[in-house]
């Protein structure tokens, strides 16, 4: 299927499940999906640095709150609409990948994923220095009491910006898969060196490949202020989120858009099962249970797995 | 002989306080094939490195084509034509066999098109005699294969110079005559090459000159024959 092709069809999905969603009588549906989307949205973009180029980046956390943190900058100064705070807090949390892409140039493997753990740290503690966005105390961010489209809530909206936020997402992380460009990621993943040397610009790639991953996942915390109409920077850079956007692409698989999508739906929907019918501080328990079953049995994900299976039934 | 298509000149490399390349000046003519020899550790493989861009000399000018390319990283290098093979092979390991041919076939070999660039790489396999392994992923090949794939992928960026660094190492007779017959074919496309190789057969029938380097110094250049001959490099290899 063509680029185009995929998103009429991803973005017309989108739209059809948002509007059925609507049917959903039960208000807590849009709690607990915004919250599966946006890490369908986080590991989607950690995947195109993290899987496609072989760039382990810890630091998704950082980029998620700085689309978030953004959007308390623009809503304290503005009241700016919706659409510019989620474009704004795009563009800054890209300028940001585009910061990690440099490192990239010094630091590889584990150094790397070090580097952009560290990044994360620096970015929390400037931010609770930051009084303008509420430092360590948080900011409120309030909902509009006017909810556009004729939505019965704010967190319906909420939902179906995410939905398209994800469409989004998925298509471009296929367009980059599918392209040249993607086949060049690929190649710096197997073997950077050989990569350069059969005439892959590697730096540009890489950094190309960090932005586009950074921006994304900014995209994903820009609505989030107005989720809990709160934010404050310990749950804007919580653990969750580094944890879950490496996990989730880990489960569903790294080598193409679909893993993390899979990844993102299974564990995120678990997660929120339990943190209802048992207990939230379940919740990295158990992505921490899957992790180490799947890094031991299935180390190629689910996706991974299928494609094994397959290979074996086409063999027969 | 028309004007030469690599020109190294003057060319020192140091690591740290050891100097492994020392004023080391080595040129190649279009479609010649140049044989480097060497004892372990003399500087063949960092030359190699140097002039393929993964290293950058301290000193010394290399020219390609007549122009400097000091500033160029390597992914420049390759597109101008000049390309080198891994004396461990590295294959794309998640790709197929096919794949890692587009890879350069794309980046390297100007106005690649996906479609364009399955068929030409087809075309490579059969030449190297992997085309029924087109397929296959290239982690799983055998150490014979990994090699014939190391220089197909260098020969999809359709070079004007290759280098191919020990592409024969711990083989077996008839798998060296394999190698050797496709390096050989290459200079029917015009394609000058540069082999660096310790199978001593291997280099004495392909090369039309050799060059030896010893502890990062060229002590001779020549006709293969004359050059084996000298004492200093029998004494490189066996001493005194």
């Amino acid at each position: 299927m063509s680029n185009g092709k995929f998103a009429v069809v991803a973005i017309a999905v989108a739209i059809a499940f948002a509007a059925a969603s609507q049917l959903v009588p039960n208000e807590y549906f849009f709690t607990a999906a915004y919250v599966v989307l946006q890490f369908v949205i986080l590991a989607t973009a950690w995947n195109i640095l993290g899987g496609y180029t072989g760039y382990v980046n810890f630091g998704s956390a950082a980029f998620f709150a700085i689309g978030a943190y953004s959007t308390v900058v623009l809503y304290n100064a503005a009241k700016a609409p919706l659409l510019v705070m989620i474009v704004a807090g795009t563009l800054v949390a890209g300028l940001l990948g585009l910061g990690l892409g440099y490192l990239t140039l010094r630091l590889r493997g584990v150094f790397f994923a070090i580097a952009s753990l560290a990044l994360a740290v620096v970015l929390y503690t400037f931010i609770v220095n930051w009084d303008y966005v509420g430092g360590a105390r948080g900011a409120y961010v309030l909902q509009p009491r006017e909810v556009p489209f004729g939505l019965p809530r704010y967190i319906h909206l909420l939902y179906i910006v995410l939905v398209l936020q994800a469409a989004v997402a998925l298509v471009v992380a296929r367009a980059i898969e599918k392209s040249t460009i993607g086949r060049g990621l690929a190649a710096i993943r197997d073997d950077e060196l050989a990569a350069e040397c059969s005439g892959v610009p590697t730096l540009r790639l890489k950094i190309f490949s960090a932005t586009v991953s950074g921006a994304l996942m900014g995209m994903a915390g820009t609505t989030f202020p107005f989720y809990l109409s709160y934010i404050e920077p310990s749950s804007a850079f919580g653990l969750s989120y580094a944890v879950n956007s490496i996990a989730m692409p880990l489960i569903g698989g790294m080598m193409s858009w679909v893993g993390p999508l899979i990844g993102a739906v299974l564990l995120g929907s678990v997660q929120q099962l339990v943190q209802v019918t048992i207990s939230s501080a379940w919740n990295l328990l158990i992505v921490g249970v899957l992790l180490v079953l799947f890094v031991t049995l299935a180390p190629n994900g689910i996706m991974g797995w299928v494609d094994a299976w397959r290979r074996r039934r086409d063999r027969r | 002989m028309s004007a030469a298509i690599l020109e190294v000149s003057g060319v020192v490399k140091r690591f740290g306080g050891f100097t492994a390349l020392d004023g080391v000046d080595f040129t190649v003519a279009p479609g010649e094939r140049v044989g480097l020899i060497g004892p372990n550790g003399s500087g063949k493989s960092t030359l190699v490195n140097c002039i393929a861009g993964t290293l950058r000399n301290e000193e010394g000018r290399i020219r390609f084509e007549g122009r400097d390319i000091h500033a160029y990283p390597a992914h420049r290098r390759i597109r101008l034509g000049l390309a080198r093979s891994f004396q461990i092979p590295k294959p794309f390991a998640s790709m197929s066999v096919l794949d890692n041919l587009c890879v350069p076939l794309l980046y390297a070999a100007k106005g690649g098109e996906a479609r364009r660039a399955a068929d030409e790489a087809h075309g490579i396999l059969r030449q190297v005699g992997l085309e029924e392994k087109a397929h296959a992923m290239s982690g799983g090949l055998t150490q014979v294969d990994m090699r014939k794939l190391e220089l197909a992928r260098a020969m999809a960026a359709k070079p004007k110079l290759l280098i191919s660094d020990e592409a024969m190492a711990g083989l077996s007779t008839s798998e060296v005559d394999d190698i050797l017959a496709l390096l050989m074919g290459l200079k029917a496309q015009g394609v000058a090459v540069i082999m660096i190789e310790h199978v001593m057969r291997a280099v004495m029938k392909f090369s039309e000159r050799i060059a030896v380097l010893v502890a990062g110094r060229k002590i001779a250049d020549g006709d293969p024959q004359t050059v084996v001959g000298t004492p200093e490099v029998v004494k490189a290899y066996l001493g005194e």
